[in-house]
């Protein structure tokens, strides 16, 4: 991505070819690093989707067998989750968080370069499962017992990728969360920041909190499979439901570490192209933080068929429910922030257009889904697949897509073509609702989810459903089209290529240079 | 720019495909409610989604206003204003008056629901992999219900059905208006039994049991599936309730009770070879085939082969304590609670003496009876 | 490179350690997996893998310790290092509350749901109970006291907490000989605590029939007793360390971070301990 940054004065012998990727202790190509990864996971998990919605494009099992699409939809989870979305978080806190607090680097340069590299080890112990006898894992991403317990050898490997994800997650949120604390320019106070600083500050912290606790339930998954105990099991006085539990309060923050830096990008991007300041920026921060802290109180809205006693499901339901407010304060603010401006809509401010609309639908449906009552009956139905994909497909994936036209620029010294990210967008959000929309009527029709093979009156949403999901799929390509143009060559990009852009990141050159505000700026 | 002319003609023609979706009788809500519950979950879905709709219209009739209208293209200068605290507080206070009307109705749901008691019938529900059992305690009496659409259908060989995947072989039946309580617990891995005309979805947790009603408002055959993941044919364990006006119920269970007298004779019975082959054929499709294949030639790596195996060619006593003790830490279920002495005897020997084996040997009800604990 | 061209936040050359690190993780977790399903040459891998994790820390760590010594790391880097310590301690201290969170969640929710009436069609007779191993199992076992040997090792602990600080009190006065003391003192202690703990491992298995499988208690006991066991030895490991640095004349009465980081991870063991001591082995 950068050729020139080799011309470094550092002269030590640094290796130059495949091994300064492999040694490197440069926040920003650690970051290049962290992006291309989640793009080459996206190609993998991404096919596998394709290979899911081919074979649910008509009743019948056609092309898999009905445990090889088990292995499909639990691995394209995991992968989706852990492989793409939060990798691509990471490669952007990488790239932009020393370039906008106006720090020389990340905190901890050689431990950041470790977080990235136990990706690759992880990604191969799970690749490796799908050709273990048995095949990969197939009790899905949320790994429920006793289902998990019955599974082979690949259900271990499964375990310990996730032991090794966490680690790299550990490492790589305290590395941020020190940088941000710590490495601030001078006069750069906490609530000088950029929000999208603020909110990796807040994921970091949730992934503190959260990722260990995962560690735990799969290591209560571990040994309950091989070395006899009982915590899922309710010959031992066990509970296979405590899984659930223990799962789901590392679960429901997880979801807000995917969407939090994805509401940081959209709240850079938004008044850039409108020209005006962030509506609010005080009340987002404190919106920000308010999910982070109700993430931890609403876990089992997750687990409403449980049965558990009314009075949890009450609790419950109210607490989801609260999430609504700092959430439609943050919508409200968002579009206040649009309202009076000067806008253009060039790709990314698109992109967090759009993000905001569909993110907030995925938002409704999920209020739809906190009302214990109605979740009884579309709980595990494709009400909820399309709920969560609209949340992290139009929301997450969105984001980083709108932040990678953003800060492309910055990155490579050259724009993007235009057209081509425009041709990107409008396909990518059409065909994101034909393949997503349906699958509402679907769920609310009755339709499982994690299904090879369904009724008939299910067909033609399906249909529908399958033939967005394959323009979908194909319309990525010509966002690595894009990119890929955009590395090697196009118009020079200004320091500055944004008219209304604000922050420290658009003061250097584009491309940024390899190492940046070795002196640190002044912030007034 | 040609794009920016495409556009519309692209996005009308997909509003016109989804209006022509709508028209052609595609299910987009709902199945009509057919109990008490579910007619007040559907009543409280329509409110929630026609709130969230308004709020949407509101607000993003703003965001698009804002677009059309504060364009640089039209020359719109851009204000610098960026905070209100009345309007903050405002944005912040309405959602929450809005969540409390939710809330409300809501709650009120949720204390229906979880009111189970005084129930005129009770029914233990068992998920299996993959099938259900339904035992009415009352009655005393107990039976298996297994998916009935042929593989042929499955498989592509045979054109389907219109219950195609959401039919059994005995449905589970109530009689109408009456409070039915099912105790729903799980025999192997998390099932989740779910109608969803009867607006009932509850996880079965192998180990521990949970309650569930509902009453039926009118007679009918009413169809559901297995709504959490449970392995390989999560897919294929369909629920279907046949209610019934009470005089048809009666008539059912005793036509039930009938049978499982009968059944309970055959114990004593010695069968021929023929008689055992021909019973074992049809338990070992309902029962074994899923895993072990119609042809019993297994799943390689996943599910053991019965063609040839160690154990259905080896010693009898150990084969018939492998079906029915099962197999602890793998998919292989006990079942020697699920199935009468008849039927595993008459299995077992089909296990021995079909499916490519031919061990030549015979097994009776009798065998079985001494070799449970 | 050299510390004044960037500000003086030092950034360290490009550096093999971390892939090292990712290789010994991939062989700890294929190897573990390959040994547990007995797989021919499974155990070589773990062992490899192990290895390899060992000489990458000492070569990392090491590499680490030089570049303090030679005064690389000004004050930021030192606050950072502060900073990613309480945030890695506060991330060990949610592991423990998961598995805390599972003895809350058996011991008030799923144990008493299991004698309830619904339930007792599945379990009858069952009466629950604490401890307990469950209605399913048949082999009993006698839950570990309280006030033998935890009791002591309670007191070991906390005296180790003691010594740590009286050792730091000694180094903040550059009084070398207390802090040297001090620190012999707690390794001693930390490594008298293993030994008894090993010991009541040994009397439950062999006496007791405690086991991983005695039910969720035995799960408990020995899941929460044994990852704090593991850290108390990556504890006393660490304090060896910075003994051993110690005895080679590191550390300043100004500046001794690496002292302060394992003296915290010590009492945060400690603290787990108390935890440990109320709610696994006296209520």
């Amino acid at each position: 991505m950068q050729a020139h940054a080799l011309e470094h004065e550092h002269g030590h012998g640094a290796p130059s070819g495949l091994m300064r990727w492999v040694t490197t202790t440069n926040h920003k190509d650690i970051g290049t690093l962290y992006l291309w990864f989640a793009a080459v996971m996206f190609l993998l998990a991404g096919s596998m989707a394709m290979a899911i919605r081919a074979e649910l494009f008509q009743p019948g099992l056609q092309l898999v067998s009905p445990d090889f699409f088990n292995q499909l939809t639990t691995l394209h989870g995991l992968i989706m989750v852990f492989g793409v979305i939060m990798p691509a978080m990471t490669g952007f806190a990488n790239w932009q968080v020393p370039l906008m607090i106006g720090a020389p680097d990340m905190a901890f340069p050689r431990m950041n370069n470790w977080s990235f590299w136990i990706l690759p080890a992880a990604a191969i112990l799970l690749v490796i499962s799908l050709f273990l006898p048995g095949g990969a894992a197939a009790a899905g991403w949320t790994l429920y017992p006793p289902l998990f317990i019955q599974g082979g050898i690949s259900y271990d490997l499964t375990i310990f990728a996730i032991h090794i994800l966490g680690a790299s997650s550990i490492m790589g949120s305290l590395n941020i969360i020190t940088t941000i604390l710590n490495m601030r320019a001078p006069g750069m106070t906490l609530m000088k920041m950029p929000l999208f600083v603020w909110t990796w500050l807040i994921t970091a912290f949730l992934l503190i909190a959260v990722m260990p606790v995962l560690a735990g339930a799969v290591t209560m998954l571990l040994t309950d499979r091989n070395f006899d105990t009982h915590f899922f099991n309710a010959a031992g006085g066990g509970d296979p439901v405590l899984f659930q539990h223990v799962f789901w309060f590392f679960g429901h923050p997880e979801v807000y570490i995917l969407i939090l830096p994805a509401f940081g990008i959209v709240s850079q991007i938004i008044p850039t192209f409108a020209r005006k300041p962030l509506f609010g920026y005080a009340s987002m921060v404190y919106a920000t933080a308010s999910i982070a802290i109700l993430s931890f109180l609403v876990w089992a809205h997750h687990m409403f068929t449980v049965g558990m006693p009314a009075v949890g499901q009450l609790y419950f339901m109210y607490a989801t429910m609260l999430i609504a407010v700092p959430t439609g304060v943050k919508v409200f603010n968002w579009v206040a922030t649009m309202w009076r401006g000067s806008l253009t809509f060039e790709t990314p401010m698109l992109f967090a257009i759009a993000f905001v609309a569909l993110f907030t639908i995925g938002g409704f449906t999920g209020l739809v889904l906190a009302m214990a009552p109605v979740d009884i009956q579309l709980h595990d139905t494709y009400y909820v697949v399309a709920h969560f994909h609209y949340v992290l497909v139009s929301g997450a994936l969105f984001a980083i897509y709108a932040g990678v036209y953003y800060w492309l620029p910055k990155w490579t010294g050259h724009m993007y073509n235009e057209t081509l990210g425009k041709w990107h967008f409008w396909l990518s959000m059409i065909s994101f609702n034909v393949l997503f929309f349906p699958q509402h009527f679907l769920g609310l029709a009755g339709m499982p989810r994690r299904i090879p093979d369904y009724a008939v009156q299910f067909t033609e949403f399906n249909m529908i459903s399958s033939i967005g999901g394959f323009v979908f799929g194909a319309s990525q390509i010509l966002m690595l089209i894009v990119v890929l143009q955009c590395i090697r060559g196009g118009r020079k990009a200004e320091a500055k290529p944004w008219e209304g852009a604000q922050g420290l990141e658009w003061t250097v050159p584009s491309p940024a240079p390899y190492h940046t505000f070795e002196t640190p700026p002044v912030v007034k | 720019m040609g794009l920016r002319r495409a556009l519309p003609v692209v996005l009308a023609a997909a509003c016109a495909s989804l209006a022509a979706a709508a028209w052609a009788d595609y299910q987009i809500n709902f199945p009509p409610p057919k109990s008490s519950l579910a007619y007040a979950i559907n009543d409280l879905h329509i409110l929630i989604m026609w709130v969230c709709v308004g709020i949407f219209i509101v607000v993003f009739g703003t965001m698009f206003y804002a677009i059309w209208k504060h364009r640089k293209s039209v020359g719109h200068q851009a204000a610098q204003f960026h905070e209100s605290t009345t309007v903050e507080i405002i944005w912040t206070a309405i959602p929450f008056l809005i969540l409390i009307g939710m809330a409300w109705p809501a709650t009120r749901l949720i204390l229906e629901q979880k009111d189970t008691s005084n129930p005129d019938v009770t029914i233990k529900v068992t998920g299996y992999q993959w099938k259900w059992e339904y035992d009415y305690l009352q009655d005393g009496v107990k039976f298996m219900s297994v998916l009935a659409t042929p593989r042929e259908q499955i498989e592509n060989k045979a054109p389907k059905g219109p219950n195609y995947l959401l039919e059994v072989d005995e449905p589970m039946v109530v009689p109408v208006g009456k409070k039915v309580r099912l105790l729903l617990t799980a025999n192997d891995v998390i099932h989740a039994w779910w109608v969803p005309a009867l607006g009932v979805k509850q996880d079965t947790i192998p180990g521990f049991i949970r309650d569930a009603w509902f009453t039926a408002t009118e007679p009918g055959t009413y169809r559901g599936q297995c709504a959490e993941l449970c392995g390989k044919d999560h897919g294929f364990m369909p629920i279907v309730v046949e209610v019934k006006s009470e005089a048809d119920y009666a008539a059912w269970l005793a036509d039930k009770k009938a049978k499982v007298a009968a059944a309970a004779a055959d114990a004593g019975k010695v069968f021929s070879k023929e008689e055992l082959m021909a019973r074992g054929a049809t338990v070992y499709n309902a029962n074994c085939a899923s895993c072990h294949m119609p042809d019993g030639k297994g799943l390689p790596g996943v599910f053991p082969a019965i063609t040839g195996s160690k154990v259905a060619t080896g010693a009898k006593a150990g084969h018939i304590g492998i079906v029915l003790a099962g197999k602890p830490g793998s998919a292989m279920p006990a079942f020697g609670p699920q199935l009468n002495d008849a039927d595993i005897a008459a299995v077992v020997t089909y296990q021995r003496n079909g499916l490519g084996n031919s061990t030549g040997d015979l097994v009776q009800p009798a065998e079985i009876k001494a070799l449970r604990k | 490179m050299s510390a004044q061209s960037h500000g003086g936040y030092y950034l360290p050359a490009p550096s093999y350690w971390p892939i090292l690190g990712s290789a010994a993780l991939l062989g700890l977790t294929l190897g573990a997996t390959l040994f547990i399903h007995q797989v021919a040459g499974g155990g070589w891998v773990l062992l490899a893998g192990f290895a390899l994790l060992v000489w990458m820390l000492f070569g990392w760590f090491g590499q680490v310790i030089g570049e303090s010594e030679q005064g690389l790391y000004n004050q930021q880097v030192d606050s950072g290092f502060r900073w990613s310590m309480g945030w890695f301690i506060f991330s060990e201290v949610m592991f423990f509350a998961a598995f805390f969170g599972a003895l809350f969640y058996v011991r008030t929710l799923s144990v008493p749901d299991l004698t309830s009436a619904n339930n007792a069609l599945l379990w009858p007779g069952y009466t629950g109970g604490w401890p307990t191993q469950g209605p399913g199992i048949k082999e009993a076992f006698e839950p570990m006291g309280a006030w033998g040997i935890p009791a002591w090792n309670t007191l070991i602990l906390l005296s180790s907490g003691v010594t740590v600080t009286w050792a730091h009190w000694g180094l903040k006065r550059g009084n070398r000989t207390q802090l040297i003391a001090g620190l012999i003192a707690t390794v001693a202690l930390g490594l008298l605590f293993l030994g008894l703990q090993a010991y009541e491992y040994h009397h439950a298995y062999t006496e007791l029939g405690l086991t991983l499988g005695a039910g969720v208690y035995g799960a408990t006991f020995f899941m929460l007793t044994g990852f704090h066991g593991l850290h108390v030895t990556l504890g006393t490991i660490m304090l060896i360390t910075i003994l051993g640095r110690s005895l080679a004349g590191h550390f300043t009465p100004e500046r001794h971070f690496a002292f302060e980081a394992v003296s915290w991870y010590w009492h945060f063991v400690d603290v787990v301990w108390l935890g440990l001591f109320i709610f696994v082995y006296w209520l």
